[in-house]
């Protein structure tokens, strides 16, 4: 057995278990502690494909942002977690049901393919990362705008559904001092005059 | 004995990562921050068969869309999360029964 099939049977190994424990710890921090661990090994399988500016991408982005965005809001909400788990072991026998059903029906695909078993991998020549940035700006340069624009939309929808008005604090209004008009201002009263001598 | 992982290797793995988050999704049917846990796990099975394929098959578009997925995935949970402290912040819990309440 060499190395690389070590490799790739311990990451797999460590990526199944961590995934089992995402979905069956009771407690939101472990399981996003667990998480943490699923994507770093699953990094190291990407690896392994020789996908290497994805392996990194993924553990910047996922273990670097979303997880810890993961951590932030679980630590930040002051829930009760026992009441969600209340009815965990009624849905055991479903979710056994549908994931077992789910992973026969996969597998029948695979087996059952010719392609899977005997596609031998050319080797990759020159840098993934290269190869991958010249595709991404030549090829699919306005996907990757689009994706630039989702992202945007993100940051805005996340920022206009969180944000909340401070009622204490004073600030300006700039749309209402700009629409301001003089009659709002300045009233003239009409007051008749003093009488002459 | 176990054999060098071929591309069946690499999709039985998939699959397998794709079930449990499957079973995981219903499990914690009360709990919507395990449930989008368990979404970013069913991304991250779906882009190992991307990355599987684009190896063995020899195109590197594959990577291309793992690459959009990841985009797309970290938008969908930087949203998820804004409605999920929403809703925490209007019904008190995170019951996935108590997201009806959210509407209009």
């Amino acid at each position: 057995m060499s190395f690389f099939t070590f490799t790739f049977y311990v990451f797999s190994a460590i990526l199944i278990f961590a995934a089992l424990r995402v979905v069956t710890t009771r407690n939101p921090v472990h399981a996003a502690l667990w998480l943490v661990l699923c994507f770093f090994t699953a990094a190291g399988v990407w690896l392994l494909l020789r996908a290497e500016f994805l392996a990194i991408t993924l553990v910047l982005v996922y273990v670097g942002a979303v997880t810890v965005l993961f951590l932030f809001v679980v630590m930040m909400l002051d829930i009760n977690f026992d009441s969600l788990r209340t009815s965990f072991r009624s849905y055991i026998p479903v979710g056994a049901t549908v994931g077992l059903l789910v992973l026969l029906e996969m597998a029948l695909v695979v087996i059952g393919s010719r392609v899977a078993a005997d596609a031998a991998p050319p080797t990759p020549t020159g840098s993934n990362t290269s190869a991958l940035g010249r595709l991404i700006y030549v090829d699919y340069v306005y996907p990757f705008e689009i994706a630039a624009v989702i992202l945007l939309v993100a940051i805005i929808a996340a920022i206009a559904l969180t944000h909340r008005k401070r009622r204490e604090s004073k600030y300006q209004n700039p749309a209402l001092q700009v629409k301001v008009r003089r009659q709002d201002r300045v009233r003239l009263l009409d007051m008749p005059t003093e009488k002459k001598e | 004995m176990l054999t060098a992982p071929t591309l069946a290797h690499y999709l039985v793995l998939g699959a397998i990562l794709f079930a449990i988050s499957m079973a995981g999704i219903f499990l914690n049917r009360k709990n919507v921050i395990i449930i989008l846990m368990a979404i970013e796990l069913m991304l991250l099975a779906v882009n190992l068969n991307f990355i599987a394929f684009s190896y063995y098959l020899g195109d590197m578009s594959g990577q291309v869309f793992v690459f959009f997925i990841l985009t797309v995935a970290a938008a969908e949970s930087a949203i998820g999360l804004a409605i999920l402290v929403l809703l925490f912040r209007n019904a008190g819990s995170i019951d996935v029964e108590d997201l009806g309440k959210l509407k209009g």
